[in-house]
């Protein structure tokens, strides 16, 4: 792989030059790397570029590293992955994204993750976006997330877009069965002329079913922001919303929550507060030696922390 | 030695809140101001801290004019503020605020000492967000905190530190203070009504319609307010 992915790499997983257990690297469309260990295997698909992953039932706490990469303009990456979580797993799933572009044509990656998890299987599946390099060339990271929940599984998405992803189309849905829990805690940063649309539809469909989703989110310079959540209570379920935005110098963020309860014992939460930050924080940071700036930044790393 | 020159201050809606304020906080010792309630000890104490920008008179600090000097410039030369209204943060811990606050990393040792001068268990505190979740008491004391761990501030400014604070953890706040007091290395400037606190002051001031009317040693000045019978100054003599 060349020097720019492995960067990439650095930032958002764990590469430090190896990864220990299963891995798959995507680079600028091509297999990079790729290794299954005896509880999880990687094999390529047959009918679309991507690979399947299957975790074994006897994967307890298990890593398995699928990062994509782009390194230059010019590269328009299509990836369909299939994750199929045997019942009773354990596994942690980093994938995250780098899209580098040094060139004046669009640099782009676009995978489509479908998760399909067993019964009372465990997922920690932790996804960080970057965009680097100079190029006039918009760097876009489109990712979409399907997920099936079978009863009493649980999956927990932490998702994180640092910087320099000039637009992105994020689009997760879930279908929950009984029991099944879906944590998700989204943080989106925006700059300059960015723009981030990113929205969840979750259907909670099996008893006792429930969702934690959390997105906070950081629009700075010109950039904008969509959210966009909606929650279907179809049975007796616990379902909880929550869009927190900041906004910075001409930034932009629009939150449309929604919440459809089907079942009279369905109960569902939104909440959503968007503005700036707020002054007396600013203060506060400064009344302990930080320079306003100073203030500000450890502010905004913290909420998206 | 902390010097305040006719200081005033006006809001601004126009209103003179202050009117010129002389007062003197000595090295080493714990002041109290007092007062009835919108008498201007809040606002002194934010012009002291640059929160408020006096629209006349001097501020010295050890014969230094600070007058025009920023809240983070006041806070890099030694004076500490804690608001009487904790300020709560999203993503921002406990410890994330006391290691700002100190200037450096904390061990979770330092962290449990810390909180526990306050009347916290650190364990339990230190990596919770400083957010709404923390009850207005938890705040307050978290906000205490904060300055406490500002060990190189030479001048401790504190908002009304009791209110909120439930009795057990305002007696560990005493304590605080008198081991402060008795360091005579940091000079504490409290507003206060609680009869407890000026019960370990050096100095009483006592700040009324946006002026001095009094100042001297707790035992010039506590004995008078004692007899006030019907002032709003030790309305909550017994917490």
């Amino acid at each position: 792989m060349n020097d720019i992915t492995q960067t990439l790499l650095g930032v958002v997983s764990d590469w430090d030059g190896s990864y220990k257990g299963a891995y798959n690297i995507r680079e600028d469309g091509g297999c990079a790397g790729r290794q299954s260990s005896e509880n999880i295997k990687i094999e390529s698909k047959n009918d679309n570029p991507g690979i399947v992953i299957r975790v074994s039932s006897k994967a307890q706490q298990e890593t398995v590293y699928i990062p994509a990469c782009v390194t230059h303009s010019g590269v328009s990456d299509l990836v369909y992955n299939d994750f199929i979580i045997e019942d009773g797993a354990d596994v942690i799933i980093v994938a995250g994204c780098g899209v580098h572009s040094d060139g004046e044509e669009e640099a782009r990656h676009n995978g489509i993750h479908r998760f399909f998890i067993g019964k009372n299987a465990k997922v920690l599946y932790k996804e960080k976006h970057v965009g680097t390099g100079n190029g006039e060339g918009a760097k876009r990271i489109d990712p979409v997330t399907d997920i099936e929940m079978q009863e009493g599984s649980y999956m927990e998405m932490d998702t994180m877009q640092i910087s320099g992803v000039t637009s992105t189309n994020r689009l997760t849905t879930a279908k929950l069965g009984a029991g099944a829990k879906l944590v998700i805690h989204e943080r989106l940063l925006t700059d300059n002329d960015e723009k981030a649309k990113s929205d969840f539809k979750v259907d909670l469909d099996g008893e006792d079913s429930s969702v934690d989703l959390v997105s906070r989110s950081v629009a700075k310079g010109n950039s904008y922001q969509e959210f966009y959540s909606t929650l279907n209570g179809n049975n007796k379920c616990t379902g909880h919303s929550e869009c927190d935005g900041i906004l910075s110098e001409n930034g932009k963020v629009i939150a449309v929550p929604a919440l459809y309860a089907a079942n009279i014992d369905a109960s569902l939460i939104h909440e959503a507060a968007i503005g700036k930050i707020a002054g007396e924080q600013i203060i506060k940071l400064c009344t302990l030696g930080l320079t306003e700036e100073e203030a500000e930044r450890k502010i905004i790393d913290g909420f998206l922390k | 030695m902390l010097e305040l020159k006719d200081i005033r201050w006006t809001t601004e809606d126009g209103e003179e809140i202050l009117k010129g304020i002389n007062l003197s906080v000595p090295d080493g010792k714990l002041t109290v101001v007092t007062g009835p309630n919108g008498g201007g000890k809040t606002s002194l104490a934010k012009v002291v801290a640059g929160l408020y920008k006096a629209s006349d008179g001097k501020i010295f600090i050890d014969d230094n004019d600070i007058t025009d000097w920023s809240i983070t410039e006041r806070s890099k030369n030694g004076i500490a503020y804690a608001f009487q209204q904790p300020v709560r943060f999203k993503g921002l811990t406990v410890r994330d605020l006391l290691e700002i606050s100190a200037e450096r990393t904390l061990s979770s040792v330092e962290i449990c000492s810390l909180l526990s001068e306050v009347g916290l268990c650190g364990r339990e505190y230190m990596d919770r967000e400083a957010d709404a979740s923390l009850s207005g008491g938890e705040s307050k004391r978290i906000e205490i905190a904060t300055v406490l761990a500002r060990k190189n501030a030479k001048m401790l400014v504190f908002d009304e530190p009791e209110a909120g604070i439930d009795l057990w953890s305002f007696t560990n706040l005493i304590k605080a203070f008198e081991e402060i007091k008795t360091d005579h290395s940091r000079s504490l400037l409290i507003i206060s009504h609680q009869e407890r606190i000026m019960n370990i002051a050096d100095y009483i001031a006592v700040v009324a319609d946006g002026k001095v009317s009094r100042m001297g040693t707790r035992e010039e000045i506590l004995p008078t307010l004692m007899n006030e019978t019907g002032s709003a100054c030790c309305s909550l003599r017994n917490k």
